[in-house]
């Protein structure tokens, strides 16, 4: 009885020799040493996408005000910015996710290779900029089903399983899971752990041969590793696909992207290369930002 | 159940592991105040109470069943008859039980899931949206009876005459079609219910993640949440079943509750389903000896099957929870 009202045991610090480095250090403008830039630069880019002075407003709220920013293939485009700047909410624009907020209202255009979207039925759309989402949400089938549902027709079962299979397979592979799931494909996705889970939905997300992809903060619910693997994976994807990451964090931006945008309060406060907004920030709220002095 | 509450409280029953210290981080009931331990004594006396009384009833009416059953029962219809071995079986309620749940619900199922389809998935207009979910809850609280009376008038009027007997223009109203639709009501609201807690306990995200594929709503209604909402919708089924199977009023009163079935026409099956006949809550009533048969024996026979059905559903049930476990769920 005794020794379960004890509280836990006093926690223990250690102190830091000196010239030691915690690993946890919060990003500051230079001090971005223990973080590593895991990509080379890009080999090329070119701009698929293009938004112009959008805004985006919930019944009156303003979520987005007046952004422009190009999103570029052979880049990773980085978001970051505190929690409801806007964000996710430009993220979800992107594929005209918004629309199906009743209150949401759009102004600006936003252009995927020199066409307003809003020209695009939304979901051919959705087929050719398709997205990823915070939590790992495959659907309860088995793996094989949740990538071969992205390939058939709407609400179609009609096509043979044989015939998806090059394509499923390819899908899984581009995704880097298909080692370790070929020989359970008829398992179901739900029984998978979290960061698999999470490249089965990029896997499906890959499976529509988008010319975009859309990442809102996929690895927040994921354990480190599967969180470096799925990094490891977004870098190798740049060349193929354009790739927008939302990310809360700094570190995360400050490895794998190209290009950042900070927002803060629905405005694109700066966008520049990755180096330059962490290590140089031109705005005085961007430098606040990324020394951890709000967030 | 009772083994996973670290320290049961004193009771009659022989209980060895009351003495057992608490295991993990629950803490013991031992620790409490006097008047939460005297609740915790009285809830669980109340719980032992009721699985007393199932029990009872279980284990009565399988002794009594056992005894009275015959399977010769299950096959023969019933007869006209002074004594209780020469009035057969009760075949005809037994089918007649089989038909009006496999119509009810056959009508209840499918206008159930659509109408809760679009209340979750849709919901608008709104105002519509309100009416109808406080429409549902209203004949959720309909008594069957009431139901029943309402249908004598839909159906002995003279445009739905095809659905029953007519005799020179006079529309009597009573059949299996007339009564599986009454019945198909009231199975109506639990599926509706089943069906909506099912779909609005999907996470959002997870419909997007379908639409972001670029899947339209039908599609994703179709093929993800639906299926998704399978198991809550078999419970809605399968509770919506046990309702009907176990309804009497509306037998009585719509399906002319004759021992036999009354087919009119000649084409079948539709002769027997205009006509009309009973099921065995009929039966059990009508042999009981309150009813016009009085042979108690045939009674305790055909509630024992009775009893065997609902169980069998309630053991449906539990699979198919089982089995969607088993497939897991999202991390929220």
């Amino acid at each position: 009885m005794e020794s379960l009202i004890a509280g836990p045991p006093p926690i223990r610090r250690l102190p830091l020799e000196d010239g030691a480095v915690a690993t946890e250090v919060p990003p500051s403008p230079g001090g971005f040493t223990s973080a590593k830039r895991s990509i080379s630069a890009p080999q090329f880019s070119i701009r698929r996408m293009e938004i112009n002075r959008l805004s985006v407003s919930y019944a009156t709220r303003e979520a987005v005000k007046s952004v422009s920013m190009p999103v570029r293939q052979g880049e990773v485009l980085s978001l970051i910015g505190p929690s409801g700047c806007g964000k996710t909410t430009l993220l979800r624009s992107l594929n005209r996710l918004t629309e199906l907020t009743r209150t949401a209202t759009l102004s600006g255009r936003i252009l995927l290779d020199d066409v307003d979207i809003r020209l695009i039925e939304p979901t051919l759309l959705r087929r050719r900029v398709t997205m990823v989402f915070q939590q790992p949400n495959p659907f309860p089938m088995s793996v094989f089903d949740n990538i071969a549902y992205v390939l058939r027709e709407q609400g179609s079962r009609r096509q043979r399983k044989k015939s998806l299979e090059p394509k499923v397979h390819s899908a899984l592979e581009r995704a880097g899971l298909f080692e370790e799931v070929k020989d359970n494909l008829d398992h179901p996705a739900l029984r998978l752990s979290g960061g698999q889970q999470q490249r089965l939905c990029i896997a499906r997300a890959l499976a529509a041969e988008p010319e975009v992809l859309l990442l809102d903060e996929p690895c927040s619910a994921l354990d480190p590793q599967s969180t470096q693997v799925i990094e490891d994976l977004i870098v190798k994807l740049r060349d193929d696909v354009a790739v927008v990451i939302v990310t809360h964090n700094l570190q995360q931006a400050y490895r794998i992207a190209d290009h950042v945008g900070f927002m803060y309060l629905g405005e694109l406060v700066e966008y520049s290369g990755a180096t330059a907004l962490f290590n140089s920030p031109r705005e005085q709220r961007t430098r606040e930002y990324v020394s951890g002095a709000f967030g | 159940m009772e083994s996973s509450v670290a320290m049961p409280p004193p009771s009659p029953s022989p209980a060895p592991a009351a003495q057992k210290p608490p295991t993990g981080a629950v803490e013991g009931s031992a620790t409490w105040q006097l008047s939460d331990r005297i609740g915790l004594a009285f809830c669980w006396g109340l719980g032992l109470l009721f699985c007393a009384i199932a029990v009872a009833i279980v284990v009565y009416l399988l002794i009594q069943g056992l005894t009275y059953l015959k399977p010769s029962m299950l096959v023969t219809p019933a007869e006209a008859g002074f004594s209780q071995s020469q009035t057969g079986g009760f075949s005809d309620a037994l089918i007649g039980t089989l038909i009006v749940g496999t119509m009810g619900i056959a009508i209840a199922l499918p206008v159930g899931v659509g109408i809760a389809v679009w209340l979750v998935e849709y919901g608008r207009p709104a105002g519509l949206a309100r009416i109808t979910e406080s429409t549902i809850e209203a004949i959720a609280g309909i008594p069957s009876i009431v139901l029943a009376l309402f249908g004598t008038v839909i159906f002995s009027s003279t445009a739905l005459g095809f659905l029953s007997r007519t005799t020179e223009g006079i529309v009597f109203g009573r059949s299996f079609f007339a009564a599986a639709t009454m019945l198909s009501l009231v199975a109506l609201p639990l599926v509706v219910a089943s069906t909506r807690e099912g779909l609005s306990a999907i996470p959002q995200h997870v419909r997007e993640a379908s639409y972001a594929v670029g899947k339209t709503k039908i599609a994703t209604v179709r093929r993800i949440l639906l299926p998704t909402a399978r198991p809550q919708v078999a419970t809605g089924a399968m509770l919506g079943l046990g309702r009907i199977i176990g309804d009497t009023a509306i037998i009585v009163v719509l399906l002319g509750a004759t021992q036999n079935f009354a087919p009119v026409g000649s084409t079948f099956p539709l002769n027997y389903l205009r006509g009309a006949g009973t099921t065995l809550t009929n039966f059990v009533y009508e042999a009981s000896p309150t009813g016009n048969l009085n042979q108690p024996q045939k009674a305790y026979a055909a509630a024992f099957v009775l009893l065997l059905m609902v169980l069998a559903l309630n053991a449906a049930v539990d699979v198919v929870h089982r089995r969607a476990r088993k497939a897991g769920t999202w991390s929220h």
